[in-house]
Order: structure tokens, then sequence, then C-alpha cells
């Protein structure tokens, strides 16, 4: 509820973005390493979990607004539904549409499967973190009414 | 070939001890520890993909059954199901395992595959999407579908998690405060 | 072929917790240890003893001997889906033992209403 010692948030301030950026990492180079959407999802959800233990959920639901969450979670999944039916103008359905693909091995490579990386990303992320947060915050209810 | 059976052993006893102990933190602990031993497994038969997702998604696992847990301590409910049930399991499990054994004679060995249909993925993977990670290209560009239908699964357990953790419900329409969601 | 039968003895052990025990979170434990072991069991069936990750790079164009990746594509979405369904049955849980009072089954089923 209040968050933990003085130690722990000071380390947080430091590894936090660190975690952030580790995450962004693997899901924009889906296509080259091992990872891709759904591994760098959770990463990015667990590096605001990992704020919100540090510095208890009285502050995080202060700071945090909730419309942005479910925004983030339904543009994701938008926005991997709108490229899956681009192609039905074209005649194909969910097809890496782009005529040429680029030099393989560099990041800026193969049509629409980053672009697809990144929508997922964001949608996983943006859920498990709202299921962290409605799960965390029933206990807070729950003890504000038996007092 | 050796590690493959030491990792499985540590495993098994993981689940006998998670299964067999009374605390509810320590079950929880061991189950951690066979989700460890899992990602040990998927790095050793040669799947990095599979081994990033299982260690974080056990990880946000771990989180989630602690939070059911915390302050609820040591099950005072004794495990005493009836007779019937344990002799039921134990017939089940016979039948099972001598049904398994007789379909995984007509498996081929293990370590010669077939692979009759990956042959197309892997030889034309960089030829006709140009991404160098072959699960990658066969999650999102061969078999899309398929994700499509994953993302529908996870959002609505999102939405179901949402709806089941209200403080109010929805009884009273003209004097309803906001849901706590 | 020894450690495909392993692989089925950890699904039976959780099975048995499933079955048997009489704590809500036992069983959901139960469920957990299950869907590791089929898991496990997919990628077993499609490993090959001299393959490599089913990753390329500059020096291993084609030609060379990969590991099954249809399986990996199949178990990746499986785990996923495995941690929204685990949130949602702990999530009934919360639900329950704040209505009833107790994990334990047997009252639960007894008390109605």
């Amino acid at each position: 509820m209040n968050g933990m010692s003085l130690i722990v948030k000071r380390v947080t301030r430091y590894t936090v973005g660190l975690i952030l950026l580790y995450g962004i990492y693997i899901v924009f180079h889906g296509h080259l390493t091992p990872g891709g959407g759904f591994a760098g999802g959770v990463i990015i959800a667990l590096s605001f979990i990992h704020l919100v233990l540090a510095f208890g959920i009285r502050s995080a639901k202060k700071s945090i607004p909730k419309r942005l969450i479910s925004i983030g979670e339904s543009l994701g999944g938008l926005l991997f539904l709108c490229i899956g039916l681009i192609g039905l103008t074209g005649g194909f359905f969910f097809l890496n549409f782009f005529a040429k693909k680029g030099e393989p091995f560099t990041l800026l490579s193969a049509g629409t499967i980053p672009l697809c990386n990144i929508a997922i990303g964001l949608k996983v992320g943006t859920g498990l973190f709202a299921i962290f947060m409605a799960l965390a915050v029933f206990k807070l209810t729950k003890e504000e009414d038996k007092q | 070939m050796l590690e493959l059976y030491l990792v499985m052993a540590f495993m098994l006893i993981g689940a006998v001890v998670a299964v067999g102990l009374r605390g509810l933190l320590s079950s929880v602990i061991a189950v951690g520890a066979i989700g460890l031993g899992l990602c040990v497994m998927f790095l050793l038969l040669k799947a990095p993909d599979l081994a990033i997702t299982q260690l974080v998604v056990e990880i946000l696992m771990l989180i989630i059954l602690i939070r059911a847990t915390i302050g609820r301590g040591v099950s005072r409910i004794k495990d005493r199901s009836s007779v019937w049930v344990f002799i039921s399991f134990f017939i089940f499990s016979a039948a099972f395992i001598l049904a398994a054994s007789m379909a995984i004679k007509e498996l081929p060995m293990f370590g010669q595959e077939l692979m009759k249909v990956s042959k197309f993925y892997v030889d034309n993977a960089l030829l006709k999407t140009g991404a160098a990670n072959i699960v990658t290209s066969i999650i999102l560009d061969f078999r899309a579908y398929d994700t499509l239908g994953e993302t529908t699964v996870l959002f609505t357990s999102v939405i179901g998690v949402l709806a089941l953790m209200r403080r109010k419900g929805r009884k009273k329409i003209n004097e309803r405060d906001e849901p706590d969601s | 072929m020894i450690i495909l039968l392993m692989d089925i003895v950890l699904f039976l052990i959780g099975f048995y917790a499933l079955v048997t025990k009489r704590n809500l979170i036992k069983k959901v434990i139960g469920f957990g240890i299950m869907e590791y072991a089929l898991n496990l069991f997919f990628i077993l069936v499609g490993y090959r003893v001299e393959g490599q990750a089913p990753i390329l790079s500059q020096n291993n164009l084609i030609g060379d001997i990969f590991v099954d990746p249809l399986p990996q594509a199949l178990v990746l979405t499986s785990i996923v889906i495995g941690l929204g369904v685990t949130a949602l049955m702990v999530s009934l849980c919360i639900r329950l033992y704040q209505r009833y009072g107790t994990f334990d089954i047997d009252q639960i089923r007894r008390l109605k209403g």
C-alpha cells in the first residue's frame, strides 16, 4: 500500500527506464533475433508493474490515468486488424503486400512484420498492466470497506 | 542428452513438492521453480523464442498467484477426499499410460523428425518474407489468422477480469457511481 | 522415448492435484502444471538431434539442418493464452473467497445463495 523502503525506491529510479528500453528493443527487432511482439509486450508491462510495486498503489493511482491504458489496448488491437484488412483492396487477406521487402538482416526489412509486432506489443503490454491494476486495486477497496 | 533427463527429473521432483506441501505460499514458489526448469528445457531443445516468453510469463504468473494467497496463510482445510476419488484416479491413470505408450510407438524416434510440412517454411522464409527469424515469419505472415484469434482471446480475458473486479454492481441504474474498473 | 513417458507422468501429477485436492488454489496450481507438460510435449516431438535454432544469419543461409519451427510457433501462442486463463481463474477465486469466506470447495458447494 505504501511502497517499499528507501533503497528500493532509489534503485527503481535507475532500473525502470532500462527495462522499458529492453522491452522496446525486443519488440522492434522481432524479425531478426528471437523474441517478437508477445515477449516484448510482457516485458513492457513488467516495467510498469515494477514502478507500481516500489512506490505504492496510492501514488500510482494518481499519476497513471485510466483512459490512457484502455485507449492504448484498443488501439493496438485495431491497428493489427487494419493492417490485415488493407490487403482486401488488392484481393488478398493478411498477406505481406509490400512489393520490395528491403535488404535482409537490416532493421527496415520484411514488409509488414515490424508493424504487426509493434501493434501486438502495445496491446499485450497495456492489457496485462490493466489486469494487474484491477487485481491490486480491488484489495485496496476491500480494506477500506472493512474500516 | 543427459542434461535433458536431469532437468526433467528436477521438474518432476518440483511437481511432487508443489502438490504435496500444505502451505499455499510454498506451493506457489515450487511452481515458480518448475517454470524455470521448463525455460532451461526450451533452451536445451533449441527454441530461444519460447525460452524468453516462458521466463517473463512465469514471473507475471507468480505475481498474480501470490496476490491470491497472501494473507490467507497455511491452509487448514483437510485434503481428504473420499476413497472413490482415489480409486477412479488410479484406474484412469493406468488406462491413460497404457494407451499413451501404444500411441508413442507410432511416432518416429526421438530426434529424427520427418518435417514434411515445415520443409516449405524453412526453404521459403527468406525469399518470400525477408525476415531472418523463421518462427516470426510463420506467426505473422504464413499463419497470421491464428495470431488474430489469439489476440481476441487475450482481449476477452482482460475484459473478463475487469468485469469481475468491480466494486459496486450495476443493480441500481439511477443511483450508480462509476465502477472501479 | 523415456523422456516422453516422463512428460506424461508430469501431466498426471498435475491432473492428480486438479481432481483430488479440496483447496481452490491447489486446483489452479494443478492446472498450471498440466499446461507446462503439454507445451513441453509439443517441443519434444519436434526436435532433431543435430539441428540448430530456427534463426538464419549471414553465414548459414539455406542447406543446414534446422529444428522444426512449426510446433514452436503454435506453443508461443499457447503460453500467452495460458497466462490469460490463469488470471481469470485467480480472479474468480478471489471473488469466491470474498463471498463465502473460505477456499474449500465442499463448503462452497453446501452454502447456497
